[in-house]
């Protein structure tokens, strides 16, 4: 039962962040009706804000310490951080610590910015185009964006840290009447979860409650129809198009901890996102959530110690297998509208 | 009366395209060259580094790349000598080799077998590389050995650990001065049965290639041999990023060690991730849960952070060493990038010294001169006490290093600590040893 409680805890985990991209995904495509493979790319954007903010934090002075030796046995040169120098050391060492949180209020402005140029500037030029031209165009765009961020970070990845209160794992065995140290999971990675849960919510809430949502979603229903009103639909879909990176870019910040950013993380997670925004259903937001979920949690499971000794190899085919299974079965995703994506 | 087209200009023309063509096909093998690939005519002579410059092995690749600058600049007199000044053969004078001033150019195998063959191919065919040094990954290694074997031109294995690189994939044209995973496993062993016990059942997870494969084979072997068991070998892609999914299940699996048969940037993710879901402080079967990693470099180590701490592995080298070779090397190498070199570094330099010094010895830069003069070649002054080059097999002998992440480090670069220098005898086998058993070392080829 531990195990099952565990493996239920990766598949969430790793469902947060193809629900979050599947998200900004669906949400693209059903307002504007385009096929953004430039979004893995935006959520490495999102860490690199964080790895961004994290360098900015760690610029340094040199000073030379004479009591201690280097390798070669030379005086040490001591970097100390100018946030240190400004702030005092206490201070400033808690804001290096901090920089990934501090990083979502930096990356807001600057994703929604990169969201909004992207479409004014390139995408929307081909909102009239097949899908296919559109795939190419923001498929290049993706690879644009990698190589500038390959040109100034380089090619490694950049380990970008939690706080150091939010290392180490959270025991639940004694919550649910466990052996100690039976069910032990990283903190961050919980914290990922929950935030991921609260963009969502936030996202679903602002759709549904508010006014600007409520013309959004009837613009996506019929577009035309709420341009007739005198309503400048092009706008609000623009703004939809920087709060989709947003969400993105949010998810990237929170994922540098996880997994120290590199240029090409994007589009490790592009395909898996893609399958679960098919699997869910093409321009469903609920199904791009709830498929990013059930596959994280399935592919959590298809790599237990019993699933990879009985079927080899199993972890690393399970999503595609039941995309396959799902579509034969019901073309149109689990909670896709009819219609969609059939023309 | 048949009336003939034949004329003087329409033979010029025929036989000039005829040469061409003929020509054509040989131009690696260099027919126009004195007998074999890529004969240096002028007062140069071009060496290719290919390394992996982009890749989870990147940032071992780039530490590669300046240790061949660094050696180039030693062979051509420049710098302080390095090595040239403890090597035990005295045959390389600081005037480049055979009297021609070396340079190089270099490759991205963006840690990609084809790449790295697209990108070796490129340096002999286009900027007439005499030699391949380098590579990270033995997947890589195997593919442009096989490369150079046909190309006829010498290949002096980087980064490459398996077993294969000098077992069933050997070749005559190839060499590697690294130690491989059946001599990891057997200086690894006695310290791990001293560490922890001969009652332990060890989880493995295993790249899923030939350095893994063969690298979990030899740990497996060798610690089955002090009394472990292994519980289980889940095989994970060398693109894997996240191995979260893949160490939640060693929690439940019973088993009280993990090993992490990873390298590079995959290392660091698959420890930091063993770290974050706390395995070191569990306790299982009575026993404090362990992390080995059967190969460690200082980057790795560099790049996982605290997360080392304690964890032990083995190295081909390391800049603590106090012998002469290692301390020249590291004054070297540590006055002209400032940092210390990394264990890759040191065999890329090594190699292209020895590389250097065998062309000075055979007199030539023929591949198969080269050949003989490093077949059992026995030298020291490099860093790992005396060394062989074995003639059978063409891997090198020397003393392997057990390593543990240091507990309390004093700077950024004390990340490891020396826990013993295992002697050469120990980790030796026969070249026929199961593990390394079919294929043919084959004759060299000069590519004539």
């Amino acid at each position: 039962m531990d195990a099952i409680i565990l493996q239920i805890l990766n598949g969430l985990d790793k469902g947060s962040a193809y629900a979050l991209i599947a998200l900004g995904l669906t949400l693209i495509f059903g307002t504007l009706g385009v096929v953004n493979f430039a979004h893995g790319a935006i959520f490495m954007l999102g860490a690199f804000c964080a790895v961004t903010l994290s360098k900015i934090f760690s610029i340094s002075y040199q000073t030379v310490d004479e009591t201690q030796t280097d390798f070669l046995g030379n005086p040490l040169k001591v970097d100390t951080p100018y946030v240190e120098y400004w702030f005092g050391p206490e201070m400033g060492a808690a804001l290096i610590d901090w920089s990934v949180p501090l990083a979502i209020l930096f990356s807001i402005p600057v994703m929604i910015a990169v969201g909004v140029i992207m479409e004014r500037g390139l995408i929307k030029h081909f909102y009239r185009r097949p899908h296919a031209d559109q795939i190419l165009v923001t498929f290049g765009l993706a690879i644009v964006l990698q190589e500038v961020i390959k040109y100034y970070f380089g090619a490694n990845p950049i380990p970008t840290p939690a706080p150091d209160m939010f290392r180490g794992s959270y025991d639940f065995s004694p919550l649910l009447g466990f052996d100690p140290n039976s069910v032990i999971y990283p903190v961050w990675r919980l914290i990922y979860f929950a935030f991921s849960a609260l963009i969502i919510g936030a996202v679903f809430a602002f759709l549904q409650f508010t006014t600007f949502g409520m013309v959004v979603r009837a613009g996506m229903a019929d577009r035309e129809t709420v341009g007739l009103l005198g309503i400048n639909i092009d706008k609000r879909f623009t703004i939809m198009f920087g709060i989709a990176a947003a969400v993105a870019g949010l998810a990237g910040v929170m994922y540098a901890p996880i997994n120290a950013p590199n240029y090409h993380m994007g589009m490790d997670f592009l395909v898996l996102s893609f399958v679960v925004v098919v699997v869910g259903g093409m321009g469903s937001l609920p199904g791009a959530v709830a498929a990013g979920f059930l596959l994280g949690i399935l592919e959590s499971f298809a790599s237990t110690t019993w699933a990879t000794t009985t079927i080899p190899g199993i972890n690393q085919i399970i999503i595609y297998l039941v995309a396959i299974i799902i579509l034969l079965t019901r073309p149109r995703g689990l909670m896709g509208k009819k219609g969609v994506m059939e023309e | 009366m048949s009336k003939s087209n034949f004329t003087r200009r329409g033979l010029l023309k025929t036989s000039a395209a005829a040469g061409a063509g003929l020509a054509l096909p040989t131009y690696l093998s260099a027919a126009s060259h004195s007998g074999y690939t890529n004969a240096p005519s002028g007062s140069t002579v071009t060496l290719g580094f290919n390394v992996p410059q982009t890749g989870p092995y990147a940032e071992e690749g780039l530490d590669e790349l300046r240790a061949q600058e660094l050696a180039v600049e030693h062979l051509n007199g420049e710098g302080d000598g390095g090595m040239l000044n403890t090597f035990s053969s005295k045959a390389l004078k600081g005037n480049g080799i055979l009297g021609k001033k070396v340079t190089f150019v270099t490759g991205d195998t963006q840690t990609k077998s084809d790449a790295a063959r697209a990108s070796a191919k490129s340096m002999i065919e286009k900027d007439g590389a005499i030699m391949i040094n380098g590579g990270s990954s033995s997947g890589v290694a195997v593919a442009v050995q096989g490369l150079c074997q046909d190309a006829g031109v010498i290949f002096m294995a980087g980064l490459t650990h398996s077993n294969d690189t000098t077992g069933k994939d050997k070749k005559a044209n190839g060499f590697r001065h690294f130690f491989n995973g059946y001599m990891s496993a057997a200086a690894l062993a006695p310290v791990l049965k001293n560490a922890y016990g001969s009652e332990r059942r060890a989880y493995h997870l295993t790249a899923d290639y030939t350095w893994g494969w063969t690298q979990q084979e030899s740990i497996a072997a060798a610690t089955e041999a002090i009394g472990w068991e292994t519980v289980n070998n889940v095989l994970t892609p060398l693109a894997s990023t996240d191995f979260s999914s893949y160490i939640a299940p060693v929690l439940n699996s019973g088993a009280d060690v993990l090993v992490l048969n990873h390298y590079g940037g995959n290392m660091v993710n698959s420890l930091s991730n063993a770290i974050e879901f706390d395995l070191l402080s569990k306790q299982v079967n009575g026993k404090n849960f362990e992390i080995v990693v059967p190969l460690y470099s200082e980057l790795m180590a560099a790049g996982a952070g605290d997360n080392v701490k304690g964890v032990i592995g083995s190295m081909n080298w390391n800049w603590q060493l106090q012998d002469e070779g290692s301390k020249a090397f590291t004054k070297s190498f540590g006055e002209k990038y400032g940092r210390p070199p990394s264990n890759s570094a040191h065999t890329c330099y090594v190699q292209t010294l020895l590389y250097a010094d065998a062309c000075e010895r055979a007199g030539t830069f023929n591949p198969c001169g080269v050949v003989e003069a490093l077949e059992d070649f026995d030298f020291d002054g490099m860093g790992n006490g005396p060394t062989t080059y074995r003639g059978a097999d063409h891997q090198c002998f020397k003393d392997v290093l057990v390593m543990k992440g240091k507990e309390n480090p004093t700077n950024q670069y004390d990340t490891l600590e020396i826990v013993e220098v295992t002697p050469r005898a120990q980790v030796e086998y026969a070249p026929d040893h199961p593990m390394f058993a079919g294929g043919d070392l084959g004759k060299c080829n000069p590519g004539a």
